[in-house]
């Protein structure tokens, strides 16, 4: 049996209870909301971009432990991050909590490789790429995130 | 007092004074299915996400097994022994829908893939040639999304109104908003019967002579009534009733629509292709008698006999009982769970069916799902499938249990255990 404290660890909790970045961003010049129709998670991603740089980043909205816990975390990563950088701890941060790539644990992803257990609820995957797919979107121009089926 | 009315009191009666299972019946009750042996993350499965599906008795999967093995045959078809054997079998399971219902004909039993298919059936046939323009069709604040897209599709085709009378803060229909909504342009009510999301059982009778003296046919969504409580068509006098097998013990992708045998004589196909038509001709076809024009191609046959073996199970040990036990699992829940702070039940009808939807502290009932089923613990998390009743309550999503004729007192401590569990998780 899996553990729930690799699931639900500390700092996963803590976000949970107190998200950073939880707001609207008055100033953003990208936004894109993001829905997980099996549970009716939902998100709002605001960007302001310069340029190629997050300049800045939030969020709003409702959902689970896992899926506010990550968002709040992504945010605090992004900051001050390029599009490029983004989009590529998007990838690895994927690989992560699909259990791709398990045995590196990721630790080129920092504090995000609390995700790890993540990897053992296959239920619980969207929930943690949710805000992720939400800021693609909102990188893109798209105003809505598209969950993929196969996650 | 009708007739009717009478056997309705009596049947009431028969309802209150009706005791559940006795410890050696529910032990039999439940050795009756093979899936309950099974444990989960190592702890043994206590179900309770019967509102979702149903688990399936021994009866139910041998009848499949039984048919597959000795008379699979293509029906209506053959001369040869199997397939009429095949076709006989068909006909007895509709048969026994029919006297499950107390319809008056079995030709009024049309077999479809479930509750979902039969509302679009009735939306796409009956709603396409009797709604125009500035029409409306009402329906209640707490439907299935089944029972509020099809009429929405029609709607929009047709430059029609959706009406949604609505619900109190126990769960309740508002029956005097729903009674003014009822007006001159209404050309159809579809209400369910019990709200899978709250539990509430509507008073669909008083809606239907409500309704009938504006003459207005109703449709009546059984998906989570049929388990739990005897129906009765005739005297209920709904003009369509709809129902899915897999949540009443039957196999999934079969389902039921009654329908009275004038409304569905009149209603143009739904689907065409074989088994429908009378003849066919490259300028022109004619159509079957029903039901037969409503089942174009061929149908789940397995399923339709596995549903009528559930039925047949549900029906011996009798659906008094089996509602009287559930009463009792959900009044023993609804007091379990109520002593435990931070905890809220959603819905609170005064009349109820075995569901107990429930939010706790401020943790998100994904989070409580996942905890619970690592003890075992199977429940439903989310919106069951009923987001405007989630946005009535101003709450994302709920956490429900819902309770069959197999659960059990202890599985009930089992989880209040849990939900203690979620609390030190969550600490
Ligand atoms: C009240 C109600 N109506 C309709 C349905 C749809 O049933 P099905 O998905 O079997 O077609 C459900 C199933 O959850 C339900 O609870």
């Amino acid at each position: 049996m899996s553990d729930l404290r690799d699931l639900y660890q500390e700092v996963i909790l803590e976000h949970s209870k107190a998200p950073r970045n939880f707001h609207g961003l008055a100033h953003a010049n990208h936004r894109a909301d993001g829905v997980n129709p099996l549970c009716g998670d939902q998100f709002t991603v605001y960007l302001h971009m310069d340029g190629d740089a997050i300049r800045d980043i939030s969020f709003e909205g409702s959902g689970c432990a896992i899926s506010k816990a990550s968002a709040s975390m992504m945010t605090q990563i992004l900051k001050g991050k390029s599009r490029a950088e983004a989009e590529k701890l998007f990838e690895r941060f994927h690989k992560l909590v699909t259990g791709e790539e398990p045995a590196k644990g990721g630790e080129d992803l920092g504090k995000l490789a609390v995700f790890s257990g993540v990897s053992e609820y296959p239920a619980r995957v969207k929930c943690a790429t949710l805000a992720w797919h939400t800021l693609h979107a909102a990188l893109v121009g798209e105003a809505e995130a598209v969950l993929p089926e196969d996650e | 007092m009708t007739a009717a009315a009478r056997n309705l009191g009596a049947g009431l009666q028969a309802e209150r004074h009706a005791v559940g299972f006795s410890a050696s019946e529910l032990k039999q009750i439940r050795a009756d299915f093979p899936i309950l042996r099974q444990k989960v993350h190592g702890k043994p499965l206590v179900y309770l996400d019967n509102a979702a599906t149903s688990q399936k008795p021994r009866a139910v999967i041998d009848a499949i097994v039984r048919y597959y093995e000795t008379t699979n045959a293509n029906i209506h078809r053959g001369v040869h022994f199997l397939s009429e054997h095949a076709t006989e079998e068909h006909d007895a399971a509709r048969r026994t829908v029919q006297k499950f219902l107390n319809a008056r004909s079995a030709s009024e039993i049309v077999f479809v893939r479930g509750a979902t298919e039969a509302i679009n059936l009735v939306a796409q046939s009956y709603g396409r040639a009797r709604v125009a323009s500035g029409d409306e069709v009402l329906i209640t604040g707490m439907e299935h999304h089944s029972d509020i897209v099809p009429w929405q599709l029609l709607c929009n085709e047709k430059g029609a109104k959706l009406r949604v009378a609505p619900i109190d803060d126990a769960g309740e229909l508002v029956f005097d908003e729903f009674a003014s909504l009822l007006g001159p342009r209404t050309r159809l009510v579809a209400v369910t019967h019990v709200s899978n999301a709250l539990g509430t059982v509507n008073p669909v009778r008083r809606i239907i002579e409500l309704a009938h003296e504006r003459k207005v046919p109703v449709l009546v969504d059984g998906a989570q009534a049929v388990p739990h409580m005897k129906v009765d068509v005739q005297e209920l006098d709904c003009d369509f009733y709809a129902f899915s097998g897999h949540k009443v013990y039957g196999p999934t992708g079969i389902g039921v629509l009654y329908g009275k045998a004038e409304l569905l004589n009149a209603m143009p196909p739904y689907q065409g292709g074989g088994d429908m038509i009378a003849s066919v001709t490259f300028e022109k076809s004619t159509y079957n008698k029903v039901p037969f024009k409503f089942e174009a191609g061929t149908p789940d046959i397995a399923g339709a006999i596995g549903l009528g073996a559930a039925l047949r199970y549900v029906s011996d040990l009798g659906l008094e009982r089996i509602g009287a036990h559930e009463h009792d699992l959900l009044e023993y829940a609804t007091g379990a769970v109520s002593g435990i702070p931070g905890l809220r039940i959603v819905g609170s009808a005064a009349e109820k069916a075995g569901v107990l939807s429930f939010i706790f502290e401020n943790i998100h009932p994904h989070d409580i799902g996942t905890i619970l089923d690592q003890e075992g613990i199977a429940i439903r998390t989310g919106h069951h499938c009923s987001q405007p009743v989630m946005r009535r309550f101003n709450i994302p999503a709920t956490a429900r249990a819902s309770f069959a004729m197999y659960n059990t007192r202890e599985e009930i401590d089992e989880l209040v255990r849990g939900i203690e569990k979620v609390r030190e998780v969550f600490g």
